[in-house]
């Protein structure tokens, strides 16, 4: 009897446990998907910290320098300090200028010198010694691939910065990656029209293009544009990025018959490039019963101001400017201008607006979990942040706006009154069917 | 035709750099026998005294800009600007030439330094020896300007005078379109003149008799009771503003950075090797002939058939100059030829 009771007693705690585990176990395997458990999880911390990856040395290092200028801005409007600047636009805003979710924001910065090694480096240090939930920055595109790469297979966010490549976005997006800024095809797109106004159809165009991946596209971008006006492409040459002394490039041109010279140059090598052809005369030139131009597809005012005299009346597009009068740039440039004492340039917009972007989707989402931000930034439509109504487009990460057309000024008002806009180029002429560049998205982890 | 005066003179601005390194190097290695790696970073020393007078010519005070309504934005006023109106404004244009003054005793002095400091400890050490200290001191003077002046490229204009293009092509009577740039014919010109200038010091001036017999057999010389030694080290200082000058005058082509005499001496040692080690007019020669031979590799009539030529031409030149006559154009016959 009493052997039976133990045994039905036995049978009875077994299968009692059995079931337990049983109905237990499903929660224990998605116990993690419910906390979102992922990379730099800030928890119940009361800070969270920011990685800004700019170039503080190299041919783009006076970008770097505003980019960084810009994050700080940024991070002190999010904790609620200063002024707010764009916080004060934006729209829609779930933001509150109490930090992201509640928590302060910090950030660390790393140098990339303008190198894919280093800038992949210095982000893996943000990651993995910081515990950076987004890294932001770029200023290369050759760096901006390499490093929204990195990012994606740690499953960290990557906002880039300055980065105009097609590839960005392009074959080499990643689900981890989104660019507030524009790529070189809506420069092509948006300012062939105009050279063709200016310049006419019947033009032979030089390139010299620095070698990596953003001036290939570029070249690509602006050659196609500009062969689809009429004009007939008579070189295409290219120049390793910091090369300095150009004048062996320049030289060629002199006597290549082409009336046109492209310079698919960024940064201090623009800067370079394009002094040199003016000292080499090239302005002055008439060739094929034409006066020579000079054409800069990417244009900043920082550029402007390195290039001085060079730079008037030569036509070029840009992602913002800050001579633009509606109330969110105005926000902005008072904000900078107040902080630092000369305007923002286009680099430090876009970073500006990148982390923006980025707390409030977080804010939004209501969690730092990155597949969660993602999906808050995919498909997003705001305005309020200085290019006018603006679409993230979920298909590749890649923001659409007006772009601006601008041209050197001849009669600057003030010292930093460099570029006028000539014309604002409407979205719809820049958009483009996101299969045209390749590559895949890949999934959220 | 156009394109041909063009290239030529493009070869002689490029060659004239080449060759005011190259005199320096070899103007140590004759005398001293010293292969010096850091002969490139006095290149940079001399540009950065161009860079530090410029700085010290625009010491500015804080001006409000009140052009600007958005916010509140300053200006940069020279005292120069302040203090003497349109001279102040000329003296800081001319900041590049003038500074010559302030790279002549200065990189003397780094010179005369660096030969009692240093380099005489090395004179009887393997070349081997000499270029792993040479290359470390070259690093060494690179991160220190590194430090005091950042790793950015820093903006040094020439007068605006000459900033323009000179119309070549008229002069020539060629027709408009030739022109070139007026600093980059200064280059040339200054080049031309101090080089002319080295040669004569060792040609016509007793110190150069003694000097040039001191390179031939430094042995038989001392032993007449001249001190050979010393004048070795001035030498050696002489070198240095050579290769100081170089870098003053070279800031307005490329605003100047740290690395900058880095990507010269790799191509002067080149240099150096083709017109013969310890000649001085090899070096000379060889530079602008360099020069002017990767001006051409650079036309895209070459590049069309042989792409990528203006990057290798001054290599294959070495390749094929060494193989036909070891001992490099105008070299002594038994250097380099074992």
């Amino acid at each position: 009897m009493s052997d039976d009771f133990n045994k039905k007693r036995r049978n009875f705690l077994k299968s009692t446990a059995a079931l337990g585990v049983a109905g237990m176990a499903p929660t224990v395997f998605v116990r993690n998907a419910w906390a979102q458990d992922f990379v730099n999880n800030p928890g119940k911390a009361a800070a969270i910290t920011l990685g800004f990856n700019v170039p503080q040395t190299g041919p783009y290092a006076d970008e770097g320098a505003d980019e960084l200028r810009a994050f700080k801005l940024a991070v002190k409007h999010l904790n609620g300090e200063g002024d707010g600047g764009m916080l004060n636009t934006m729209k829609p805003m779930a933001l509150q200028g109490n930090g992201i979710l509640g928590k302060k924001v910090n950030y660390v910065t790393g140098d990339t010198q303008t190198k894919s090694d280093a800038a992949r480096a210095s982000a893996k240090r943000m990651i993995e010694k910081d515990g950076a939930l987004m890294i932001s920055g770029g200023s290369s595109s050759g760096v901006a691939v390499a490093v929204q790469s990195l990012c994606h297979e740690a499953g960290v966010m990557f906002m880039a910065g300055l980065t105009h490549s097609n590839d960005t976005t392009g074959k080499d997006k990643r689900k981890y990656g989104f660019r507030h800024f524009f790529n070189a095809y809506m420069s092509g797109q948006s300012l062939a029209p105009v050279l063709g106004e200016r310049y006419g159809t019947d033009r032979k165009a030089y390139h010299l293009t620095a070698d990596y991946t953003w001036g290939w596209t570029q070249e690509e971008s602006i050659k196609n544009a500009t062969e689809g006006l009429g004009w007939q492409t008579v070189e295409t040459v290219r120049t390793p990025l910091g090369a300095g002394d150009f004048s062996q490039y320049i030289t060629p041109v002199l006597d290549s018959g082409a009336d046109v010279l492209i310079l698919n140059h960024y940064g201090k090598d623009m800067v370079n490039s394009l002094t040199q052809a003016v000292q080499f005369g090239l302005r002055d030139k008439q060739v094929n019963g034409k006066d020579f131009q000079i054409v800069v597809p990417l244009f900043s005012r920082l550029m402007a101001q390195g290039a001085g005299e060079n730079i008037k009346g030569i036509l070029g597009s840009t992602n913002w400017n800050w001579a633009l009068q509606d109330a969110a740039s105005q926000a902005f440039v008072k904000s900078f201008g107040q902080e630092y004492g000369f305007p923002p340039s286009q680099a430090a917009h876009t970073c500006y607006v990148q982390t923006l972007l980025y707390a409030n989707a977080v804010e939004t989402a209501g969690t730092f979990y990155p597949c969660e931000v993602i999906s808050a930034l995919e498909d997003f439509q705001f305005d309020g942040l200085g290019n006018g109504p603006t679409l993230y487009r979920g298909a590749d990460h890649q923001c659409f706006k007006p772009v601006l057309v601008v041209e050197g000024n001849d009669n600057p008002s003030n010292q930093f009154d460099l570029l006028k806009v000539v014309k604002q180029v409407p979205t719809e002429q820049v958009m483009y069917d996101p299969s045209i560049f390749g590559g895949e998205l890949g999934s959220c982890k | 035709m156009d394109a041909f005066v063009l290239q030529i003179l493009n070869g002689l601005d490029k060659g004239s750099a080449y060759a005011l390194i190259a005199l320096g190097l070899t103007l140590v290695f004759g005398s001293l026998g010293v292969v010096n790696f850091a002969h490139g970073a006095k290149f940079t020393l001399g540009a950065f005294c161009a860079v530090s007078f410029q700085q010290l010519l625009t010491i500015s005070r804080k001006v409000k800009d009140e052009s600007v309504t958005f916010f509140d934005a300053y200006k940069e006023v020279p005292y120069l600007e302040i203090w003497w109106g349109d001279t102040g404004s000329m003296i800081i244009d001319w900041a590049v030439p003038l500074s010559i003054f302030l790279a002549i005793p200065v990189m003397l002095l780094i010179g005369l330094v660096l030969e009692r400091g240093l380099y005489q400890f090395f004179y009887k050490r393997t070349h081997a020896e000499q270029i792993l200290v040479t290359f470390g001191l070259a690093i060494v003077i690179q991160e220190v300007i590194k430090t005091f002046y950042g790793a950015n490229p820093i903006p040094t204009p020439a007068p605006e005078m000459l900033s323009g293009t000179a119309p070549i092509g008229v002069w020539l009577g060629l027709g408009e379109s030739v022109a070139y740039p007026y600093w980059r014919l200064v280059y040339f010109l200054f080049s031309l003149l101090v080089i002319g200038l080295v040669f004569a010091f060792l040609r016509y001036t007793t110190f150069g008799m003694v000097v040039r017999a001191g390179m031939s057999d430094r042995e038989t010389v001392s032993l007449l009771g001249l001190n050979v030694e010393r004048r070795f080290t001035i030498l050696f200082g002489i070198a240095s503003v050579v290769a100081g000058l170089a870098g003053v005058m070279y800031t307005p082509i490329v605003p100047p950075d740290y690395h900058m005499g880095m990507e010269f001496l790799v191509l002067s040692f080149v240099v150096v090797v083709v017109g013969g080690m310890g000649s001085l007019p090899g070096a000379v020669a060889a530079g602008f002939l360099l020069g002017i031979l990767q001006s051409f590799a650079s036309m895209n009539e070459i590049k069309s058939v042989l792409p990528g030529l203006d990057q290798i031409i001054v290599y294959l030149i070495a390749v094929i100059v060494l193989l036909v006559r070891p001992r490099g154009l105008m070299g002594q016959k038994g250097v380099m030829e074992e």
